[in-house]
């Protein structure tokens, strides 16, 4: 993987001048090609790992798998596009395996998740079937353990 | 009552305690102290190097294993080291495999020194040669090693510190704590001195694993006429990030392996076996994992390195090991001053440097063996230190 996208992606507070000197490459060579990838799209944006568990009005979230049917044209974009439209769409992902689309939704609480799958997804055209599981807690995110019950504490001895 | 003092063996009475220890237990009473002071890898072992313990767990794998080590083991070892340095070692007469690499140190010293033989160390380096030393009565003799030489010693210096007595070189690299590493045309130079002087050399190469820039480390058994006179040590525990398996070992020439063994199969019979298990899978499937840590680390080393200069200390450019060690002579502190002062007033841990010999004076050690944001942090706190001052 390019070493640059991966620091980036594990942390994007790295300042340019940081990145240069842990890559041994000029800072002006950075900056160029972070514009590059922000250009090409490759990198879409900023944002923080936040841990929500440890927030106290966090919004519910759920997994859903749609089965759908696909468009004879278009595919399965047209209905990607569909999916995308919805404010309580998190993320929507393409799938192989026995469902479709993976399809990460959030909202204030479990039973307006519910309803918004009752009511606006699976009365989408193409839809076959949905299934949802609500989400308990999370353990590791993008590459980040959250400090859960089991903490990742440094347990090195002071020996020599 | 017991007179415990007449009870205890005298030299160990007088071993100085070390100096890291000193300072850990400091640190150890205080509280949210950020450290940057261990000398631990702190990756775990790779996944597929902790499945091969488990699994020869499970399968009941838990007797003692041959003295030397099980024997697929010391192949696996013989193989690396002909594929990594050139250089061919039997399995069977010429390989043990210890409880870390420090058993190995040890062994090797209370094999080869008779009373009153001397030992050349180059300092600053790891704190148990002089100690370990002095335990199979041999004499120590520092030879300090300067940072206008990049930390390495010079045949000059060598050749100055030798006598009538001189019997064994530890060649401590790469080295903890400097960072300095030593290249061939250093060893080949140093061999000359070595060989004239009819020494044999304890190289200590556990950090061999960890260097950084185009140049890998170099075996003192790779020059000609060293590998009659050398035993190397290396072990696990830092190329695997595999400490806590307490496993490592030693190459050198039969006879001396030999008498190694017979310490060994009396003091420790064979080293953990599980851990042998483990260790097998590692040399076998774990270049990769190497590789990875090595770039990681390579790339904390450059952003330490970078971070002291710009904060205004003379920062050595270390080349292996993970550590750096930066002078702090332009405070005007000793090294424990530096040390005690920082922790009190900013809670952040590090070495003094003269724990590694009195010629580490001056300088701290400075472990990365972090993650990238605590090191950050603790390197804020150290220049908010400087700026007070």
């Amino acid at each position: 993987m390019d070493k640059l996208l991966k620091l980036l992606s594990e942390n994007s507070k790295l300042t340019t001048g940081e990145i240069a000197v842990m890559l041994n490459e000029p800072e002006e060579y950075i900056i160029k090609q972070i514009k590059e990838y922000e250009k090409q799209g490759v990198i879409t944006g900023y944002r923080a790992v936040v841990n929500w568990g440890k927030v106290t009005d966090a919004p519910a979230t759920a997994l859903i798998e749609l089965k759908v049917t696909p468009k004879r044209d278009t595919g399965f974009d047209e209905i990607a596009n569909k999916l995308m439209s919805f404010d309580e769409v998190d993320t929507v992902r393409l799938m192989a395996g026995a469902f479709d689309f993976l399809v990460t939704v959030k909202a204030k609480t479990i039973t307006e998740i519910a309803m918004f799958v009752a009511n606006k997804l699976s009365t989408l055209d193409s839809v076959v079937s949905t299934g949802t599981y609500f989400m308990l807690k999370t353990y590791k995110d993008s590459g980040v353990s959250f400090d859960n019950d089991e903490s990742e504490d440094d347990k090195r001895s002071l020996v020599l | 009552m017991i007179d415990y003092d007449n009870l205890l063996n005298k030299t160990v009475q007088e071993i100085k305690p070390s100096g890291i220890r000193k300072f850990f237990d400091i640190a150890s009473e205080m509280e949210h102290v950020i450290s940057l002071s261990i000398g631990e890898p702190d990756f775990k072992t790779p996944w597929h190097v902790r499945k091969a313990g488990i699994e020869n767990l499970e399968r009941g794998n838990i007797r003692y294993t041959p003295n030397k080590g099980l024997s697929a083991l010391r192949v696996e070892i013989c193989k690396y080291f002909a594929r990594r340095f050139d250089t061919i070692y039997s399995d069977k007469d010429e390989t043990i495999v210890t409880v870390g690499g420090s058993e190995a140190i040890d062994l090797c010293m209370r094999t080869l020194i008779n009373e009153g033989d001397e030992v050349l160390i180059p300092q600053p380096s790891f704190v148990c040669y002089e100690p370990l030393c002095e335990m199979a009565d041999g004499v120590p003799v520092i030879i300090e090693t300067k940072v206008e030489n990049d930390f390495r010693i010079t045949p000059e210096e060598l050749e100055a510190h030798i006598t009538p007595k001189s019997k064994i070189l530890v060649l401590p690299f790469p080295n903890n704590p400097t960072g300095g590493i030593i290249r061939r045309d250093d060893l080949e130079s140093l061999a000359k001195v070595i060989i004239k002087h009819d020494l044999f050399v304890i190289s200590d190469e556990i950090y061999a694993e960890l260097t950084y820039g185009d140049d890998r480390h170099v075996s003192i058994v790779e020059i000609d006429g060293m590998r009659e006179r050398t035993v190397v040590v290396s072990g696990f525990s830092k190329s695997y990030s595999m400490t806590g398996w307490r496993l490592g070992y030693a190459l050198g020439p039969k006879p001396v392996i030999s008498a190694m063994t017979k310490l060994h199969q009396f003091a420790i019979m064979s080293a953990p076996t599980t851990a042998q298990y483990a260790a097998i899978e590692a040399l076998r499937n774990g270049d990769g994992d190497i590789e990875h840590m090595r770039e990681e680390y390579d790339m904390r080393r450059r952003f330490v390195v970078d971070r002291f200069r710009k904060m205004g200390l003379d920062c050595f450019e270390p080349n292996g090991a993970f550590y750096v060690f930066p002078c702090i002579k332009s405070t005007g502190l000793s090294s424990e001053e530096f040390c005690l002062q920082l922790i009190k007033s900013k809670s952040v841990a590090v070495v003094p440097g003269n724990a590694f010999g009195e010629c580490g004076e001056g300088y701290i050690r400075v472990s990365y063996s972090f993650s990238i944001q605590h090191i950050d942090e603790a390197l804020n706190r150290i220049e908010e230190f400087l700026q007070e001052k």
